[in-house]
C-alpha cells in the first residue's frame, strides 16, 4: 500500500520545515522585527506536529506540542525570545530532527532519545508561563467521547466538522480512523455519527473504495487552519466543511443543502449534535421546501470556496482570515507546481541523455560522410533537439547553492560561541545555481574552510582589538558564475596567513628544504600538503592535520581548483573554481598525428595560426598583439611521434586569470560531449582530465585545462621553482 | 495476515475472522465472506480473534450486513475483541450493527 509513500512525504516535508524553522532561528536575532521568522517557526513545528498525528507518532506530537505553545507564547508577546531561548529552540530542533530520523530508519526512539527529549522539554517549562496556553489542548484519549455525552449539553460551543471521504482515502494508504483519533487530541469528541449509506450491492461493492462520511461536533479550542490541517493530506478528493462554533443557523442549513444524504437526516444529525434546536430544524426544512431547490441534492463545492463565502465570523477578523485563506491557497497553488523526483531517477535521465548526445553524434557523423541531404537533415534537427534536451536534463539538476550556504549559519553560530568569538556571517549570490551532484560534494570541503577560518582566521576578541577592528569578525560565504565556471569565495577579516609559521612548519615537517627559495604564493599553497596543520592549539574543530590537503583533494575530483589569497593582519580568501556540471561539455576538437583531444569550449578564447617566424620559439612564447603568451605543444606534452606538419595551429585558452596556448596540427570545431572519467591506472595522468566517444566510435581525450596552463605557465618562470615534494605530489 | 476459520457453535455456522482485517485484506474477505452468506441462512461471524480493523475492515462489516439484509439472511457479529470495540467506539458505529457488545470482552 501507499502508506510508507505518505510517511516518506512525511519525512521529507517534515525535513523542509524544519530547515526553515532552523533558518528563521538562525536570521531572528538580527532582524528588527522577528514576528515573521516567529510566525515561520511556529507554522513548521505546528504542520510537523499536526502531520505527525495522522501518523500515529505520538512522541513527535508530544514534543512538538509542548514546543509549539512556547512559540505561540512568544507570537502573542507573552514571553521575549531571548538568546538562550533560541538556543533551547534550536536544541529542540535538533531533537525533532532525531526523532523524523528515527522514523525514517524505522527505529523505535529509544529510551535515551525519550530521556534527551524530556530534559529539554523540562527546561522549557519556565517559558510556558502559566501553564499550557490556549494553542495547547492536553491530549486527550478520543475514546473519552461516547455518544452518551451528546444528550449532555445543548449550546456547546463546538465546531461542526463534516467530511465525505474521496474513494481513493483508502487505496491513498489513509486511514480516517487516524484522523479521528488526532481530533480527539485536539478536543473533545462531543458526538460523531459515521455515515456508509447504503453501499451497493454485491459484485459492485468494492471493498476498496471508502464511502465514509463523518459528522462530527468538536469541542476545541484549535483555530480553522489546525482543523483545516488535519485533513491535508484527503483535502484535494474530499469533501470537507468546518463550521465554527456559533455560526448562524443559515451555516448549518446550506450545509445540509450541500450533502448528499438525506435533508432529514442529517438534520437530526445535528440536532443531535446541539447545533440546532428541533424547532430550528422545522422552520429550516420548510423554508427550503418553500425556496424548493431545483437540485436538492446539491453537491458539495471544494473546501476553498467554502471557506470564503463562510462568514459567520466577527467583522475585524474576516479580512485577516481572508488574507490568511488566499497566502493559504497561494501556496497549495504553488505545491501543484512543484514535482518531487529522486536523485537516482534524474541521475538515470541525465545518463541516457548521455548516451543519446554520443549516439546522436554518430548519426550526424554517418550523414555527414554518406550523400543524402535529407537524411543530413535530419540528423541536424535531431541533433538541435538533443542539444535543448541535454541543457533541460541538466537544469533539472542545478540546484541553488543557497541551501548549502544556509548550513553554515547554524554551524558559524555554534562555533563562535564555542570558541567565544562573535562572527557576522554574510552571504552573497545565493540564488547562484550549479550541478546538484557538486553541491553535494562542495558541503564538506566548504564546511573544512568555514571551520578553519572562524577557528583559525578570525581572531579572539581582544587581540582584534589591540589590531584595531571591530569586535565582531566578518565572515563572508559568496558564489557567483565566470565564464562557465562557478566560483566561490570564503573570506574572511581576521589574522590572515603567517608565512613565516608555515614555511617553518613546513622546514620542520621535512616538506621542503630550509633555505630554498620559494615565492610567498608557494608557501601559503604549502597550507594544501597531506600532513600540515599550524594550528598552535588543538581544537575539536580543526587543526587535527586531516584539513587542507583533504579539501584540496575534493576540489580536485571535482576538476576545480583552489585558490588562496592572505594579507596578514588583514583577512584571508579562499577561491574555489568549479565546473558547473560534471557530465557534459561542449568540446572543442583538435587533432595531433590523426588523434582526438577535446578541449572545453567556454574557455577557449580564439584560435590562430603559429607563425613558422616566431623569434621566440626556444621560450615558448608568443606575441599575441603585444601580449605575451606562453605556449606548449600538445605533441611534446604527450611525446608524440611524427612530423611536426608545415602549418601549426594555436589554440588560447584561459583558466582563472592565466591565459596559454596550446599546438596542435589542426582544429576540428565544436563538438558536444559526455565525459567518461578516466580508470584508475590514467588517474595520475597529467593533463588529461576525461575521455569521451566520438561519433565514429575513436576515443578522444579531453584535456586538463588547468594542468596545461600551469604547465606552460611554469616553463616559462624557472625562476619561481617548486618545491620538490610539491611537484611530485601534483 | 487475516484468516478465515470454520467453528463450531450450537445456533448453527459460525466463522471466526482471524488477524487484520484492514485495505491489505478486505478484497480478499468480502469475497470470502460474501459466498459464505449466500450459502448459509444464517451465520455467525466471531470477532474474537480480530488483532486490527481499519476503516475498510469496518466498512466491509457494514457492507455484509447490508448485503445480509438484500439477501434475507442473518448475519450476526459475535465476541467483538478488543481492537474492534475501540473502532467501534470510534467511529460510533455500534448502533449501526445493532449486536450486542459485551463491554469486557472475553479474550478466548
Amino acid at each position: 500500500m501507499d502508506l510508507d509513500r505518505a510517511k516518506q512525504t512525511y519525512i521529507i516535508e517534515a525535513r523542509e520545515l524544519l530547515d526553515s524553522m532552523e533558518d528563521a532561528l538562525l536570521t531572528v536575532e538580527g532582524e528588527s522585527d522577528p514576528s515573521e521568522a516567529v510566525n515561520a517557526m511556529f507554522r513548521a513545528v505546528h504542520t510537523i506536529k499536526g502531520s505527525a498525528g495522522l501518523f500515529g507518532l505520538d512522541g513527535i506530537v508530544h514534543f512538538a506540542h509542548t514546543v509549539e505553545s512556547v512559540l505561540d507564547r512568544v507570537r502573542g508577546q507573552t514571553a521575549k525570545l531571548t538568546a538562550e531561548l533560541i538556543g533551547l529552540m534550536l536544541e529542540c530542533h535538533d531533537h525533532l530532527a532525531l526523532m523524523i530520523a528515527d522514523i525514517q530508519s524505522e527505529v523505535a526512539e529509544s529510551a535515551q532519545s525519550i530521556a534527551a527529549g524530556e530534559q529539554i522539554l523540562a527546561r522549557l517549562g519556565p517559558h510556558l508561563g502559566g501553564g499550557l496556553a490556549k494553542a495547547a489542548p492536553t491530549p486527550q484519549p478520543a475514546l473519552a467521547a461516547p455518544a452518551a455525552r451528546a444528550g449532555e449539553k445543548p449550546g456547546r460551543d463546538c465546531w461542526h466538522l463534516s467530511i465525505r471521504f474521496g474513494r481513493d482515502v483508502l487505496r491513498n494508504g489513509m486511514d480516517p480512523l487516524s484522523f479521528v483519533r488526532y481530533l480527539g487530541t485536539l478536543g473533545e469528541i462531543v458526538h460523531l455519527t459515521s455515515i456508509f449509506g447504503t453501499l451497493p450491492e454485491r459484485e459492485a461493492f468494492n471493498p476498496e473504495e471508502c464511502r465514509l462520511g463523518l459528522e462530527i461536533e468538536l469541542d476545541t479550542a484549535a483555530d480553522r487552519t489546525t482543523l483545516e490541517d488535519v485533513f491535508e493530506f484527503v483535502r484535494d478528493d474530499s469533501q470537507i466543511r468546518l463550521i465554527p462554533p456559533h455560526s448562524t443557523v443559515e451555516a448549518y442549513l446550506r450545509l445540509i443543502r450541500e450533502l448528499p444524504e438525506e435533508d432529514q437526516f442529517l438534520g437530526e444529525l445535528l440536532v443531535a449534535g446541539g447545533c440546532l434546536t428541533k424547532h430550528e430544524l422545522a422552520d429550516a426544512l420548510r423554508l427550503q421546501k418553500e425556496e424548493s431547490f431545483a437540485d436538492g441534492a446539491v453537491q458539495g463545492r471544494k473546501l476553498g470556496a467554502i471557506l470564503i463565502q463562510e462568514n459567520a465570523v466577527p467583522a475585524p477578523v474576516v479580512a485577516a482570515a481572508l488574507e490568511k485563506q488566499k497566502k493559504f491557497q497561494d501556496r497549495q497553488a504553488q505545491e501543484l507546481k512543484v514535482v518531487k523526483v529522486s536523485a537516482d531517477k534524474l541521475d538515470r535521465l541525465v545518463d541516457l541523455v548521455g548516451e543519446l548526445v554520443i549516439a546522436g553524434a554518430s548519426a550526424h557523423t554517418k550523414a555527414q560522410s554518406g550523400d543524402s541531404a535529407s537524411l543530413l537533415e535530419a540528423t541536424t534537427t535531431v541533433n538541435k533537439l538533443v542539444e535543448e534536451i541535454r541543457d533541460n536534463a541538466l537544469s533539472l539538476r542545478m540546484v541553488q547553492i543557497g541551501e548549502t550556504f544556509n548550513r553554515f549559519r547554524r554551524i558559524v553560530r555554534d562555533v563562535s560561541l564555542e570558541l567565544g568569538k562573535e562572527i557576522d556571517l554574510q552571504i552573497h549570490g545565493a540564488d547562484t545555481e550549479l550541478d546538484k551532484t557538486i553541491v553535494e560534494k562542495l558541503s564538506d570541503p566548504l564546511m573544512h574552510i568555514v571551520r578553519n577560518s572562524i577557528d583559525h582566521g578570525i581572531e579572539p576578541v581582544d587581540l582584534r582589538r589591540a589590531r584595531g577592528k571591530p569586535d565582531s569578525g566578518t565572515l563572508a560565504l559568496q558564489a557567483a558564475h565566470e565564464s562557465g565556471s562557478i566560483i566561490i569565495e570564503v573570506s574572511d577579516d581576521g589574522g590572515g596567513l603567517n608565512r613565516e609559521r608555515i614555511l617553518a612548519k613546513a622546514i620542520e615537517r621535512g616538506l621542503v628544504k630550509a633555505g630554498a627559495a620559494i615565492s610567498d604564493q608557494e608557501i601559503i599553497n604549502l597550507i594544501f600538503e597531506p600532513g600540515f596543520s599550524t594550528a598552535d592549539a588543538v581544537s575539536n574543530l580543526s587543526g587535527r592535520g586531516v584539513g587542507m590537503d583533504v579539501v584540496r583533494r575534493n576540489i580536485d575530483e571535482l576538476r576545480g581548483t583552489i585558490e588562496v589569497e592572505t594579507e596578514e593582519g588583514l583577512g584571508t580568501t579562499m577561491r574555489l573554481r568549479l565546473p558547473l556540471t560534471l557530465a557534459i561539455i561542449d568540446g572543442f576538437r583538435v587533432t595531433v598525428a590523426g588523434a582526438s583531444y577535446v578541449v572545453p569550449l567556454d574557455v577557449v578564447i580564439e584560435c590562430l595560426d603559429l607563425a613558422p617566424f616566431l623569434e621566440s620559439e626556444q621560450n615558448h612564447l608568443i606575441n599575441l598583439r603585444g601580449e605575451v603568451l606562453p605556449f606548449l605543444r600538445l605533441r611534446e606534452v604527450f611525446r608524440i611521434p611524427g612530423d611536426i606538419p608545415e602549418r601549426e595551429r594555436v589554440v588560447v585558452i584561459q583558466h582563472g586569470d592565466l591565459r596559454a596556448g596550446i599546438v596542435v596540427d589542426r582544429l576540428m570545431g565544436e563538438f558536444q560531449t559526455v565525459i567518461k572519467p578516466l580508470g584508475k591506472l590514467f588517474r595520475g595522468a597529467k593533463g588529461i582530465g576525461g575521455s569521451t566517444i566520438l561519433g565514429t566510435g575513436e576515443v578522444a581525450l579531453i584535456l586538463d585545462v588547468a594542468q596545461m596552463v600551469q604547465l606552460a605557465t611554469e616553463r616559462n618562470a624557472p625562476n619561481r621553482k617548486r618545491p620538490a615534494a610539491l611537484a611530485e605530489q601534483s | 495476515m487475516f484468516r478465515i476459520q470454520p467453528s463450531a457453535h450450537e445456533d448453527g455456522p459460525c466463522l471466526r475472522l482471524e488477524g487484520e482485517l484492514t485495505i491489505y485484506s478486505v478484497a480478499e474477505a468480502r469475497d470470502q465472506l460474501s459466498s459464505a452468506l449466500e450459502q448459509s441462512p444464517a451465520l455467525q461471524l466471531n470477532l474474537a480473534d480480530v488483532e486490527e480493523l481499519d476503516t475498510a475492515g469496518v466498512q466491509l462489516l457494514v457492507w455484509l450486513k447490508q448485503e445480509a439484509r438484500r439477501r434475507g439472511r442473518t448475519l450476526v457479529y459475535t465476541g467483538h475483541s478488543p481492537a474492534v470495540v475501540e473502532v467501534f467506539d470510534l467511529l460510533q458505529v455500534a448502533g449501526l450493527f445493532g449486536d450486542p457488545i459485551l463491554i469486557a470482552p472475553s479474550v478466548h
